[in-house]
């Protein structure tokens, strides 16, 4: 008997909003959150804007003591999962904790904590960092504290792979479940990158917008990156129907390929062989899909050889095929951003809204698909692909269909 | 060593070539240097000439810095060192 993988509950934390309905909205309305970048010493940076979560006040949130042991990333790691969890309806005691965990996406750790420290040390000559540097910087602390959080016993880890992290986090999760080795799997990404050292390190590979993120558009001129988690409840299908859980979608199929191409260049065949195996292992058509969540970053390659790729599967089916990048809107999250992703896929199963491409300006021959510009579209979509294709060439595509 | 003779140094330590085999009438393509070695190149002529080169690898032909051969990456960067003088 093959298990079926249900997603009972989804939350979040990103630039458009602080939980999944405040998201949602955003998503409909096609508002953006890029905007000028407030972060220290941003006046010594060449890329000032970004899709930052703004008005966050981890007092709200966490307790003193709590909040001295946990980065902006853990931080925006367990709000979304306790939001997840509430709208599961779960609790995690006895059996059910011990077949329970947690695997997210994450590729920067801590990286506000490594900046402040290094500052502290090399700028400022201090001597001494904050004691809990190491807890607060560690790549696994997000997955670490929702289990904490939560009490998930079961296997708990962090996952990374650049921009696919979420994606690869998520697909792993639903393997997990289908194959029996877990009955609830909390996941989904989260990242916090938009700091000095951050953005100074992307700058340096020239791959960032100075004007704003313009998805398949012609005059698209690079990445703007945003911040954010989100994370959801997988579960076995039959332990969910049998405590009458509410059904988002079922996840249906996952894939992930290497380039084993270029370290920063993507590969349309590599891009090409996720979508197809994702599709296979669903057990869908292409003509099955009714929506592409792109990875669509905005850049110059990466956008000509996804939509390659896109035409590559599914053919004449590519012309009734609804496309779209998000992250025109929320910003790129790296390594959390295939799971705000799944956010838009969710709206598409749920409500039948497509959220568009915003941003976009002028037609690229080279990306000539249905990308949804500017404003949402009502579609009835039964089945969704959602793609994820990172640096180093690793891509992870998910298949989603509805409940 | 003059501005030419530094920058071209810097391309051909890039294209792991003798600077003597590098002249102005080449693309960086007939140097074998590709996009990646394009932004390394771009980034030692930052740090040697101290300058902000502006370049977008998105839009490299949209860019205010000609990389369209060794002589046009010689005469942007006598450009801008000369404006950064002034």
């Amino acid at each position: 008997m093959t298990r079926r993988v249900a997603i009972t509950g989804a939350g979040t934390i990103n630039p458009l909003g602080p939980d999944v309905p405040s998201t949602w909205a955003a998503m409909r309305e096609g508002r953006t959150a890029i905007g000028p970048l407030e972060i220290r010493d941003a006046d010594r940076l060449g890329i000032r804007i970004g899709a930052q979560v703004r008005d966050y006040d981890e007092a709200a949130h966490f307790s003193r003591s709590e909040a001295a042991l946990m980065d902006r990333f853990a931080q925006f790691a367990v709000l979304a999962a306790r939001q997840a969890v509430a709208a599961a309806g779960l609790a995690f005691e006895g059996e059910l904790a011990l077949r329970s965990g947690v695997v997210l996406g994450n590729s920067g750790g801590g990286l506000q904590t490594v900046d402040d420290s290094y500052r502290a040390v090399y700028a400022e000559g201090r001597n001494r960092v904050h004691p809990f540097t190491v807890p607060r910087l560690m790549a696994n602390a997000g997955a670490s504290h929702v289990s904490m959080a939560l009490g998930l016993k079961g296997p708990a880890f962090t996952l990374s792979s650049a921009c696919a992290s979420s994606n690869h986090a998520m697909g792993l999760a639903f393997q997990m479940i289908r194959s029996g080795a877990a009955t609830v799997m909390l996941t989904g990404g989260s990242e916090a990158m938009l700091c000095f050292g951050g953005i100074k390190a992307w700058e340096g590979l020239r791959v960032m917008s100075p004007t704003g993120c313009r998805p398949f558009c012609a005059t698209r001129d690079g990445m703007v990156q945003g911040e954010g988690a989100a994370v959801f409840v997988f579960e076995d299908w039959d332990h969910a129907a049998a405590r009458g859980a509410d059904i988002l979608a079922e996840v249906a199929g996952f894939a992930m390929t290497a380039d084993a191409g270029d370290i920063v260049l993507p590969s349309a065949e590599g891009a090409e062989r996720a979508m197809r195996g994702a599709l296979a292992d669903a057990g869908l058509a292409p003509g099955d899909i009714g929506y592409v969540n792109a990875h669509g970053t905005g850049t110059a390659a990466n956008d000509r050889t996804e939509a390659a790729a896109i035409h590559a599967v599914f053919g004449s089916a590519a012309d009734r095929l609804l496309v779209s990048s998000t992250k025109a809107m929320h910003g790129h999250l790296i390594g959390g951003t295939g799971a705000v992703e799944l956010l838009a896929c969710l709206l598409a199963l749920r409500e039948g809204i497509i959220a568009p491409t915003v941003g976009w300006r002028e037609r690229d021959p080279d990306c000539a698909l249905d990308i949804v510009p500017h404003e949402a579209r009502q579609a009835r979509i039964r089945a969704c692909l959602s793609n994820a294709f990172a640096f180093g060439g690793l891509n992870a595509v998910l298949a989603l269909k509805a409940a | 060593m003059d501005i030419r003779n530094r920058v071209i140094a810097i391309l051909a330590e890039q294209a792991l070539l003798d600077p003597s085999d590098v002249h102005e009438d080449m693309t960086l393509k007939d140097l074998g240097i590709d996009s990646l070695g394009v932004v390394e190149s771009i980034f030692a002529i930052e740090e040697a000439f101290d300058i902000s080169v502006p370049f977008n690898a998105n839009e490299p032909l949209k860019s205010d810095f000609d990389i369209s051969s060794v002589g046009a990456i010689v005469a942007a960067v006598e450009r801008l060192v000369a404006e950064r003088a002034a």
